[in-house]
């Protein structure tokens, strides 16, 4: 009979439970950790890390497209979607594994299973329905994550309608292919599919695609987009789809008309709802609004003893938000001193099309809206030259500041390995910089981000390349 | 490989300071024990000797150089046939950044054996001397709002990471009441009609402790003639025996009074007390800081064990540190620390007045003129020497009664100087 006492149960393995797990066993906690799935979560598995194996094969393929353009030759270019996937599937694997490896060099324990709450400091641990164990706990972590919003009437049917784990895993590259939903999930599949030779429409419901990004941003990129040969329909809804033996019928409605359009396949990702269910909620005084859990700045619920992490506990659904509740709750739960409660407006997200978008703080418009008069910067690849020698002159670094403080309250990118750039404005924001202090910091020549320095440089009318 | 000369810590919670003037220039022979330069504190100038001998080579931070980061290598020595060429290049590669990366750990252990008077009587001192140091933690955001708020720094408690001040910090934050005339338009005086003296570091922290202590201490007062005929008739037989040369002394009344005070405390130790939000505490060692006015401001020099020196000793004791707090030259551990203060105005003819604390201390005596009036004695009418002395109490750590058990122990003590000889 192995052990079922624990100072800390988190139910859930991914980038939430994981990292809250590692940082209990560092600060001397005896902690179990619940999954009934993967480790590492969907993040790991079926979300962040494959797409971005599958679009690294898709860059080079782009890439190796353009070898003229470099001086280089390349012929025969083609793919083998089998060992794109192949390749994918096993990065997430290795990953996983290695998350395995953590947890068990860190001594956390794993229960291979489904975890409920069951009573005050209780977690029943379930595997195909059967009762495993019971764990008890003074504290419990939910760190249960979220799934795709399913569309009613366009319920996922594994051939023909794709969510997000069907689109991971293809046989094969549709010739027309539907993706319902511009964020960051629907954006990535249709530029990987659409560079794999799908011809690729995207519908969004609001007037523009990636409607979280900055209007400038959303604008650049459905021109550069469509520019690229993909069909982008904005102010779209899709009124029906309609299953047939190898197609699907959409019923799209543009401005209250509607039209049919035959797709061969069609993916759907419309947002994600919170896995609150099953998880022995009703028993608790945790309150749920519209599929996420209410916490407050420490990730304590309404229930005492009982805290919640990452997608489950609401916006904005990314991994390593849900990684910084992890460390910030477990080590609210140590009683450590000197803890400062999460920042969501210095929270950066990054979607991984070709250009790539990322960004932190407020847009233009979210900032005129909370009532600051701006100074707003912008700086263009094209007038960077280490842009210019990569071969990637498309794209924009955009800074909005406040105009009486200084403080920087945004920054919007879009081009190449933007993501890889935009920590650079995190810290600065995190450390509460001035645009004084950006002016004064030397960034080195040639790179990309000598365009974060130029960007601020212009909202003060002082760029220097432009 | 030129040796080089680095901006000392002069106190634990200095992190810079102003380098005020060279007593050397380039090129000067130097050996060890010579006077360098003197660098300028918050509360007081200090010279700095040359450990090693050798040549000046380079002046690298000029006299009048304000804000000098502790361990900044601020000039450069060039060792027995040294040539000058050693400092080629070595002065822009080394100095600037070495200085940086290492001057918040260097500050502490370089200043350990400096604290050791202070961190023996009283360990609240050094945390509560630390907001005197100059450098306040602020985001580059959180000062810009500040700035334009005309809120001062020092007095927002920061909650950012290691009390860091944020933007939430001075958001909600108002001016207090003192600072704000400078957020509203200030008349100002035509130009030229007045003269503008820059803050030193020493008036603003006069400003900010006193203003500190002002509107936040509980101050209560308490005030006692005291006749000081018999004390005059000591002093008078006690300095006439003085002997000439070696061993001369001239006893002061203020030298009584710091005697008095000594003898009070010891009777009543409650008043030898320091406030801490944790906890009050009563000192073990009767340590006195004199208020002595200097050129440049207000210091307080500390009498040590003042209980245990004779009157010849505290007398030699305040003429050297007031004399040194005149120039500038006391070193910190003489001026932070101290469990009473006395600041005696009679000399400007002053009858009475009432002093502020200064904290963390609980009380200050503040004595006034020794001047003959008229008193009654046993029902008749007389004339006597009296000196008016007003205590000024925390009433946090000293409640009513123990401040006049004090006084009045003190009173007792200066009217029968006899009594000093116990």
């Amino acid at each position: 009979m192995s052990d079922t006492n624990f100072d800390l149960v988190i139910i859930g393995g991914g980038p939430g439970g994981y990292v809250a797990a590692i940082r209990a066993a560092q600060l001397k906690m005896k902690v179990a950790v619940v999954e009934h799935q993967h480790l590492g979560g969907i993040c790991l598995n079926w979300g962040c890390i494959p797409t971005k194996a599958l679009l690294r094969s898709a860059e080079i393929y782009r890439q190796m497209q353009h070898a003229k353009d470099y001086g280089l030759s390349a012929d025969g270019i083609g793919f083998d979607l089998k060992a794109i996937v192949d390749r994918s599937r096993k990065v997430s694997g290795q990953l996983s594994s290695g998350i395995g490896h953590l947890l068990k060099k860190n001594k956390v324990t794993v229960f291979d299973g489904y975890g409920k709450l069951a009573g005050k400091g209780k977690v029943a641990v379930t595997k195909d329905n059967k009762l495993i164990t019971t764990l008890s706990a003074k504290n419990i972590i939910l760190a249960t994550g979220a799934r795709a919003r399913v569309l009613p009437g366009m319920e996922p049917d594994g051939k023909l309608i794709w969510y997000y784990k069907d689109a991971l895993v293809p046989n094969d590259v549709p010739k027309r292919l539907l993706v319902i939903g511009s964020g960051a999930i629907g954006i990535e599949f249709a530029n990987f599919f659409h560079t794999l030779g799908s011809q690729t429409t995207v519908v969004e419901m609001m007037d523009r695609i990636v409607p979280a990004e900055d209007a400038e941003v959303s604008a650049f990129l459905q021109k550069s987009l469509t520019k690229d040969g993909l069909k982008i329909m904005t102010s779209v809804g899709v009124k029906v789809l309609k299953a047939g033996k190898d197609s699907v019928s959409a019923t799209l409605e543009v401005d209250g008309v509607t039209h049919v359009e035959e797709f061969d396949r069609v993916i759907v990702a419309a947002g994600i709802v919170g896995n609150v269910e099953n998880i022995g909620l009703e028993t608790t005084k945790v309150h749920v609004d519209r599929t996420h859990v209410t916490t407050n700045e420490w990730c304590e619920t309404d229930e005492p003893g009982v805290y919640a992490i990452g997608d489950i506990a609401g916006p904005p659904w990314l991994a390593h938000k849900a990684s910084h509740e992890g460390m910030l709750c477990v080590e609210k739960i140590a009683g450590l001193k000197d803890l400062h409660p999460m920042n969501t407006d210095h929270i950066a997200g990054c979607t991984y099309c070709h250009p790539q978008v990322a960004s932190v703080g407020l847009t233009e418009a979210q900032a005129k809206e909370r009532g600051h008069k701006l100074k707003v910067g912008r700086f263009p690849f094209q007038a960077n030259g280490k842009a210019i020698a990569l071969g990637e002159p498309e794209g924009f670094i955009k800074t909005i500041f406040d105009e009486k403080t200084g403080e920087l309250l945004g920054a919007h990118m879009v081009g190449a390995e933007v993501t890889e750039l935009i920590q650079g404005f995190v810290v600065a924001m995190g450390l509460e910089t001035t645009e004084a202090e950006l002016m004064h910091t030397v960034f080195p020549h040639p790179t990309l981000s000598e365009m974060m320095h130029e960007s601020v440089l212009d909202a003060y009318g002082r760029a220097v390349h432009f | 490989m030129p040796i080089e000369i680095l901006m000392p810590a002069l106190s634990p919670t200095m992190t810079d300071g102003n380098v005020s003037s060279w007593t050397v220039k380039e090129g000067d022979t130097v050996s060890a024990g010579d006077i360098l330069c003197e660098i300028e504190t918050d509360k007081a100038t200090m010279e700095v000797e040359a450990v090693d001998e050798g040549v000046i080579g380079k002046i690298l931070i000029p006299g009048g150089t304000e804000h000098v980061a502790v361990n900044s290598v601020i000039a450069l020595l060039l060792e027995e046939g040294e040539d000058a060429k050693a400092l080629d290049g070595y002065t822009s590669s080394s100095a600037a950044p070495a200085a940086e990366a290492s001057a918040a750990p260097a500050a502490e252990a370089s200043a350990a054996p400096v604290t050791t008077a202070p961190a023996v009587t009283a360990p609240v001192v050094a945390a509560a001397a630390q907001p005197s140091g100059t450098r306040v933690f602020a985001s580059p955001l959180a000062k810009r709002i500040a700035a334009d708020k005309g809120l001062d720094l020092a007095q927002v408690q920061g909650t950012g990471p290691r009390g860091r001040i944020v933007k939430r910090d001075v958001e909600g934050a108002q001016p207090s009441v003192a600072a704000r005339p400078t957020a509203s338009p200030t008349i100002m005086p035509e130009s030229g009609t007045f003269t503008t003296i820059p803050h030193s570091n020493m008036r603003k922290i006069i400003a900010r402790r006193l203003q500190e202590s002002k509107q936040t201490v509980p101050h209560f007062y308490l005030t006692a003639d005291c006749r000081i005929d018999k004390l005059l008739d000591m002093r008078k037989s006690m300095n006439a025996a003085s002997p000439e040369g070696e061993g001369a002394y001239k006893i002061s009344v203020n030298d009584f009074v710091v005697k008095a005070v000594a003898k009070a405390l010891v009777e009543v130790p409650e008043a030898n007390a320091q406030w801490t939000d944790e906890a009050v505490l009563q000192l073990h060692s009767v340590d006195i800081s004199i208020a002595v006015a200097t050129p440049s401001g207000l210091i307080t020099p500390i009498v040590r064990n003042a209980d245990y020196k004779g009157l010849a000793g505290i007398s030699a004791a305040v003429k050297d540190l007031a004399g040194r707090a005149r120039d500038g030259k006391l070193m910190p551990e003489e001026y932070t620390g101290g469990g009473f203060s006395i600041s005696n105005l009679g000399m400007y003819g002053v009858k009475d007045f009432a002093a502020i604390i200064n904290p963390p201390q609980s009380c200050i005596l503040a004595v006034g003129a020794g001047e003959q009036r008229p008193i009654v004695v046993d029902g008749q009418l007389a004339v006597g020497t009296v000196m008016c002395c007003t205590l000024s109490v925390d009433h946090r750590s000293v409640d009513g009664a123990v401040g006049a058990q004090f006084l009045a122990a003190f009173k007792r003590i200066i009217e029968e100087p006899a009594l000093m000889a116990l």
